[in-house]
Order: C-alpha cells, then structure tokens, then sequence
C-alpha cells in the first residue's frame, strides 16, 4: 500500500501544489488528472522517489520513503516521460540493461518474448535511433511485461504515440496488472477503456 | 549485487565501441596538443626532453577533460540516468561502473600513445617507464574527480566551461606529482615518493568521489 500525506511541491520559488493526501490499495488503478502545469510528473517523480517533497512524506508499506529506499525501488516501476533508450543500442539491448538494473533477473529469451508482445519483434536487432516516435515508446513499455512481480507501476503518460491497437493492448495489461493485485499509478490525457474501475483524482484540487 | 556493476561497465564499454569516433578524437586531440609544443618552443633536444612530462601530463589532463562531458550527459539526455537512480542497487556501484569505463576508454589509450610520442620528445627509456607508471597511478584520479565536476554540471548551460573551471584547479596537484615523478627520477632523487603519492591520491578518490559523484546525480535529476 502506498501512502501519500501532507504532500507540498515547490518548483523554483512557486509551490505546484500543498496538502495532497493520497492512498492506493492493491488492485487500484488511479489516474492523476489536472490541467497542463498543475504539477502531474512532479508528482510522480515525488512518488517514485526521483525528487524530495517540500513538505510530508511518502510511505509504502508503512516505511517512509527516506528509510526503506532499497525495498521500495525493488517494488516500484517508474517510466516517465523520456523512454530511456541510447539510440546507439538495440531494444533488445536496452530492454536488458533496464531490467538488470533493476534486478529483474531475466534472461535474453523473456525480453524477446517482452518485445515480440509489445510488437517489436522484427525490430528487435535494429538499432533505436531508426525507431519511429511510437516504437521508441513501446521498447519502454515493454519492460512492463518482465515487471509481472513487481507490484507499484507509475506511469508518465503512457499512451502517449501509440496507436490504436496498442493503447487497446496496454490497457488490458494493466488491468491484469490491477486483477493479479498490482497497484497503477498514471497519467493520461486520453480515455482509455479499462476493465478495472478508474479512480481520478484531481491534482487541481491542491494547487496553490 | 555485482551484476549491476558489471551490467553498466559492460553497456558502457559496448557504447564506447560504437562510438569509437569519440575515442579517437580525444586521441588525436592528446597527440597534438603534445605536437604543438615543438613548434612553440623550437626543437632544441636539451629542452625538449625537460619539458617533455610536464607536457605530456597536461596534454593527458586536457584530453581527459574533453571527455569528461561524455560520462554522464547521454544518459542525462536520454532519462536512462533517472531509471539507474530507481535501481535498488546502490548507486555509487554503478556510478563506479560508469568512471571505470571513462578510464578504460580514455586514459588508457593515452598511456598506450604516450611512449611514442616521448620518443617525440627524445625521453630515454627509462624515463618513459617513469612516466607511463605515472600516468597509470595518476590518470584514474582525473576521471574520479572529473566525474563529481561532470555530475555537479550535469544539465546547466554552458556546463562545458564550468566543468573546466571547477576541475581543473582540483588537477593541479596531479600535473604536479606526475610530471615531478619523472624530474625526480632524472635528478636521481628516485621517482618512489611521487608515486606513492600519486597511488594514494587514487586510493583516496576511489574511496571518496564515487559517493560524492552520487549525491551529485540526485541533484542533478531533482
């Protein structure tokens, strides 16, 4: 379970936003909304870790964040806006170096698999910088097929420049991510047909 | 716990690989910059061999702070950094992975290019030897400390001179213990003290600049 209280953004000199408390319980797919600029991705690099609150704290698991860094990164997955791809390696190449960083243990066949799901498979040997916008993305995406066991995703809008087909695809994988008890933290701009039932909550709310 | 260590060094040896242009440009840039001398202060042999290490040393201390923008700024670029901060691997093993490879893929080529172009400079022998263990002591504190000076600039404009700035004062007492082991052993004093304490200066930044480094990366992100 992942615990937000008293959360307080400050950017520069201006606080994005004060006071937002927010809990996700196993199975829960939540959605942050709010306007452009309201302070969305600074709220997810809060949760994940990447920056430190002005003001309250994160908990997972009842462990603050400062204290439990190593466990919370081990059950956290956090794909933000960049695709964290080098141009000069192979989706194949980069899928593995993510998922040994983050200790994910797995082996050259099952990030093959992890990309011929995503619907990368003919493209899997080529170098990235040929990729095209929404290619580049699943190749990030894809690192969620290897993160089965890894219960908290947080994603950066997601869906951005996938087609059709594929936000139809993602959208099933999270849900099962949700049904197996996963926990999805996300943003979007889109709607998104999800099975599970959606819970929005409205950054605007907290802005300062 | 290793594997992430070795995960980084590998990829980032892999990239150097491929683009090994890089590799070559810092290269050329060391055997010019040493060139150039010769054509500045003429080429008397008795005075090219007494400048040849203090000349070598800051053609190598140049070179590597050429590089130094490299360690970190692709991976800056790309958000490739950000995910290597989630890792629940510590961070200074990787942030060791990462300047290891720098110093594989730059001062080592240098030291290999560095007995040619003593020869360039009529050093003897064994004065070349003196010199090449210099280099091998002194140059991984370059990359050590250039990687805390390339983390602290990391994704500020103009961060290019600021990093020279900031790095090359921290160099001087390097210059000054590499090019003096050589003089040492010239005068007869023998070359031991210098090195040793060129080989401590390393121990030392091992010890220290990987943890600065990381603290650096987090700010760096934030």
């Amino acid at each position: 379970m992942l615990e937000v209280t008293e959360l307080a953004c400050l950017r520069g000199d201006r606080m994005l936003f004060a006071n937002v408390a927010l809990t996700v319980r196993p199975g829960e797919l939540v959605r942050i909304a709010g306007p452009n600029g309201v302070g969305k991705t600074s709220l997810l690099r809060l949760l994940c870790g990447l920056a430190l609150p002005e003001h309250g704290q994160v908990c997972w698991k009842g462990v603050p964040l400062a204290q439990g860094r190593e466990a919370f990164h081990r059950d956290a997955l956090y794909l933000g806006h960049a695709a964290a791809l080098n141009d000069l390696l192979t989706p194949q190449e980069n899928l593995r170096f993510a998922a040994a960083c983050h200790g994910l243990g797995v082996d050259a066949g099952a990030c093959e698999l992890a990309l011929e799901r995503i619907g990368l498979g003919p493209q899997r040997e080529l170098p990235a910088k040929v990729l095209s916008q929404g290619q580049r993305r699943r190749v990030g995406l894809a690192r969620l097929y290897l993160s089965e066991n890894v219960p908290l995703w947080i994603l950066d809008e997601p869906f951005t420049a996938l087609d059709v087909a594929a936000v139809r695809d993602l959208a099933d994988w999270l849900d099962r991510h949700c049904a197996r008890g996963g926990m999805v933290i996300m943003t979007t701009h889109q709607d998104v047909p999800f099975a599970t039932p959606m819970r929005t909550f409205d950054l605007a709310e907290s802005a300062c | 716990m290793l594997s992430v260590f070795l995960e980084v060094l590998r990829r980032d040896l892999l990239l150097a690989w491929r683009n090994r242009a890089d590799v070559l440009v810092t290269l050329a840039f060391f055997t010019i910059v040493a060139c150039l001398f010769p054509f500045g202060v003429g080429a008397e042999p008795n005075l090219l061999r007494t400048i040849a290490p203090g000349v070598l040393w800051v053609a190598a201390l140049l070179a590597t702070l050429l590089s130094l923008h490299r360690v970190f700024s692709q991976d800056h670029a790309d958000g490739v950094l950000e995910q290597l901060l989630l890792s629940p691997e510590p961070t200074v093993l990787w942030v060791l992975a990462k300047v290891l490879a720098h110093w594989l893929t730059t001062a080592v080529p240098l030291i290999v290019a560095a007995p040619a172009l003593a020869l360039l400079f009529d050093m003897t022998q064994s004065a070349t030897e003196v010199l090449i263990l210099s280099l091998l002591l002194g140059t991984p504190i370059l990359s050590l400390l250039g990687g805390v000076g390339a983390a602290l600039t990391l994704g500020l404009r103009g961060g290019g001179m600021l990093l020279a700035l900031l790095v090359l004062p921290l160099f001087v007492p390097i210059l000054i213990f590499g090019a003096g082991a050589v003089d040492a052993y010239l005068a007869g004093t023998g070359a031991t003290a210098h090195l040793m304490l060129l080989g401590g200066g390393s121990l030392g930044a091992l010890a220290l600049a990987p943890w600065a480094c990381a603290a650096a990366l987090r700010i760096a992100v934030e």
